[in-house]
């Protein structure tokens, strides 16, 4: 190398080094959601409230949101493929039901372990309630801060019940699986090419035919996934119910749309089943109400606050349900999570923290309310939310928090899709599941019932 | 050793630009390369494969070897003919390769190279363009394409067929296989096309003139004087396109690979298995089995190329 070569090589060395402290942080955050598509509130929030605020108090931090617009399994293939090669968002939003697996595999850190003790010492802390904390909690450590918790039910569409004739279609409020299963059958004599009814089955949904459906079917019988002893129910008389009112639905009565489950697309196509009235009667969460349904969304339902009514989710029988209960439900929860391979972990925690803050969580409700993990975040203005998580979460029931969790439930999908697309017996489905699952977690932590 | 090499065979010495030497150290960053991405990679599956590693939960970072356990898996009987299991798909691809590629790409591509030899120029060379557009156009637009002209409320397909007083079909959910193997019939026919095209020009036409003066038809000359002539060429045409079709994955660009397993050939298999399952170890011995099918399509290939060359 000729000296001037080496004269240069040194001169950009100690630029560079010089330069160090002047350069900018990039950082970049991910989440579901799109601007005018999918999870619009939230991409408005961070792009319009969160990153011109945190830029302008962190000079020297460029935040970048990747607004993420595939489904929610294909975004967490992505994050898992990401962070186990240490490449991905620096700050991503991340479902708390993926926690103990990702934990499990290496792919996330606690954030003190990412970020150092400091974020033991954020004040956010005290101020998440405990049932919150937990969504983002395993083995008692943070691996994010949770936004906010939700509830399912059964969305109605008042105009279509009144129409066939169901009685009090404003206030209806089924008792038992049978209750629902009549309303939907005199919607579908009125309408004998519509699907009155949407519970979520099949692979293409993902996460979404579990807690959106299976869950919500089998807890009415009385039953969870895992048993108290903390072993899975692998083959029991709740899963053959659950699996047979599913054959009811979609294959011996045609009372659901048998398509929308099979297709890549179908929870969007459910979607527009009730906004364009082919289906009156929908199982989901309370995300539907405030970010599917809104005004000027995709899957707006013109005059909502008419047409559009919610009923609790009876079970099975009266007082069949989980713990002996006559309505049931299941709450989940997300938040966001530090990538454990940040180039810039402080400054990553510093996004994160600052996102969670009353400041941005109350710009956050403005734009799209829901129910809150921060106790100190006023209640949004939400008649429908109000209500509906006061009488739904003392009903609620969690997932368990377990690494396997969410293999044993991509097997639970399986089993719904081989049900409603006809190919196999509900008796046979649950055999095959028994078999998938034993594998799975192993024989001596199973259970058949 | 280099000496005695060299001495050996004379007939190299008169190529050789470079000593051995400095041929080796020119080879060595491309054999490194290949050592690193080509061969490493190939032993890391095989060693993978007998573990029961995934990307998710407690064994991402602690996998244990299993011996053969993924192979039993896969390989287990109970379950084996299962649609979503391993037999299913291999069987399904192997329906597959028949019908698009032996029956379908290499019989159109057959008739198609034998109708364009007697027509006009010109239409010869716009049959040909079309063709050829199907299968050079790129995999995602292509899959596009064929999903919005096959979607039962907004395809082109259905449009058409309503225009005209025919009933609409849901021909992805309700006949994904026949699709895919329309679709991959359409794709690949080019190559056919093309390759018994040359075959066909390679024949004198002299012998298809003194057919012509003897009187015989077209199904005469076609059987009688240009398939024996291009035997070799159909052979070749066969083994190549069976081998790129068992691999194909770009049906699962139009219906994922469902409705319930109903699609799911045995690329796509490996990849729900290795990535969206996760199942690293189970992935990686799919994988070693489909490698070893295709070694063998690949022996195949070779000894008859050897036999070819010793004729």
């Amino acid at each position: 190398m000729s000296n001037r070569l080496r004269a240069l090589a040194f001169g950009l060395v100690g630029a560079t080094a010089m330069a160090g402290p002047v350069f900018a942080v990039d950082l970049e955050i991910t989440c579901r959601c799109v601007i005018g598509g999918v999870n619009s509130g939230t991409a408005q929030w961070i792009e319009e409230s969160v990153i011109p605020a945190f830029v302008a108090a962190n000079p020297g931090v460029n935040v970048k949101l990747n607004q993420f617009g595939g489904e929610d399994a294909q975004l967490t293939q992505q994050l898992a493929l990401d962070f186990s090669t240490g490449a991905g968002p620096d700050v991503s939003a991340f479902d708390g039901f993926l926690i103990p697996s990702f934990v499990e595999g290496g792919l996330l850190k606690s954030l003190d372990e990412v970020a150092g003790p400091e974020v033991n010492d954020w004040t956010g802390w005290a101020n998440l309630s405990d049932g919150s904390k937990a969504l983002m909690l395993y083995q008692d450590k943070f691996y994010g801060i949770p936004l906010g918790t939700d509830v399912r039910m059964i969305y109605t569409r008042k105009d279509i019940l009144a129409e066939a004739g169901v009685e009090n279609a404003d206030t209806w409020q089924p008792t038992s699986w049978n209750d629902i299963l009549d309303a939907a059958r005199k919607v579908k004599a009125l309408k004998p090419d519509s699907f009155p009814i949407q519970l979520n089955a099949g692979v293409a949904m993902g996460e979404a035919t579990t807690m959106q459906g299976y869950w919500l079917a089998l807890l009415g019988t009385g039953e969870a996934v895992k048993d108290a002893d903390g072993k899975w129910i692998v083959s029991s008389p709740g899963i053959l119910d659950t699996l047979n009112l599913y054959k009811t639905i979609y294959v011996d009565e045609k009372l659901g749309d048998a398509r929308a489950q099979l297709l890549a697309d179908g929870r969007n196509r459910s979607f527009a089943n009730f906004r364009d009235g082919v289906t009156a009667l929908l199982l989901e969460g309370d995300y539907f109400y405030r970010s599917v349904t809104p005004e000027g969304s995709e899957f707006a339902v013109a005059d909502r606050d008419n047409v559009m009514g919610w009923a609790k989710i009876p079970a099975q029988e009266p007082g069949k349900g989980i713990r002996g209960q006559d309505f049931v439900t299941i709450s989940g929860g997300t938040g966001f999570v530090l990538n454990p391979a940040t180039d810039a972990p402080k400054e990553a925690w510093a996004l994160l923290s600052f996102m969670n803050e009353p400041a941005q969580l109350e710009a956050f409700q403005a734009i799209q309310p829901r129910i809150t993990a921060r106790t100190d975040v006023a209640i949004p203005n939400s008649p429908f939310l109000t209500e509906t998580s006061q009488t739904l979460l003392p009903l609620t029931t969690a997932r368990p928090n377990d690494p396997d969790y969410n293999a044993v439930s991509a097997e639970i999908q399986r089993m719904t899709e081989s049900v409603v697309s006809g190919e196999l017996s509900p008796e046979e489905a649950m055999a095959q599941y028994k078999a998938s699952v034993t594998k799975i977690v192993g024989e001596e932590n199973t259970v058949s019932l | 050793m280099t000496t005695e090499s060299t001495t050996e065979k004379p007939k190299t010495k008169g190529f050789a630009l470079l000593s051995p030497r400095a041929g080796a150290a020119f080879l060595t960053p491309a054999g490194l390369l290949v050592a690193v991405f080509v061969i490493a990679p190939f032993f890391w599956v095989i060693f993978v494969s007998f573990t029961n590693r995934t990307l998710l939960g407690r064994t991402a970072l602690n996998p244990e070897f299993i011996g053969f356990g993924n192979y039993l898996t896969l390989f287990d009987f109970d379950n084996f003919f299962q649609r979503g299991q391993f037999g299913f798909s291999l069987i399904l691809t192997v329906q597959f390769v028949l019908f698009s590629a032996l029956l379908g790409q290499a019989l159109l591509g057959l008739l198609l190279a034998w109708l364009i030899q007697t027509v006009p120029p010109t239409v010869k060379r716009i049959t040909e363009t079309f063709v050829i557009a199907a299968w050079i156009l790129p995999e995602v637009v292509i899959g596009f394409a064929w999903f919005a002209f096959l979607d039962r409320d907004q395809g082109t397909l259905n449009m058409l067929l309503t225009s005209v007083g025919l009933p609409p079909g849901d021909f992805l959910l309700e006949h994904p296989f026949w699709v895919i193997v329309f679709f991959n019939t359409w794709r690949g026919a080019a190559f056919s096309m093309m390759l018994f095209n040359s075959a066909f020009s390679s024949i004198p036409p002299s012998y298809f003139q003194a057919a012509d003066v003897a009187g015989a038809s077209s199904w005469q000359k076609f059987k009688d004087i240009a398939l024996p002539l291009i035997r070799g060429h159909i052979v070749t045409d066969l083994i190549l396109i069976t081998m790129w079709t068992f691999n194909t994955f770009t049906p699962f660009l139009l219906t994922n690979g469902g409705p319930s397993y109903r699609t799911e050939l045995i690329s796509i298999y490996n990849y729900r298995v290795a990535f969206r399952d996760f199942e690293f170890g189970k992935g990686a011995a799919v994988g070693v089995i489909i490698m070893l099918i295709n070694l063998a399509f690949a022996l195949v290939y070779l000894s008859l190329g050897r036999k070819k060359r010793k004729a």
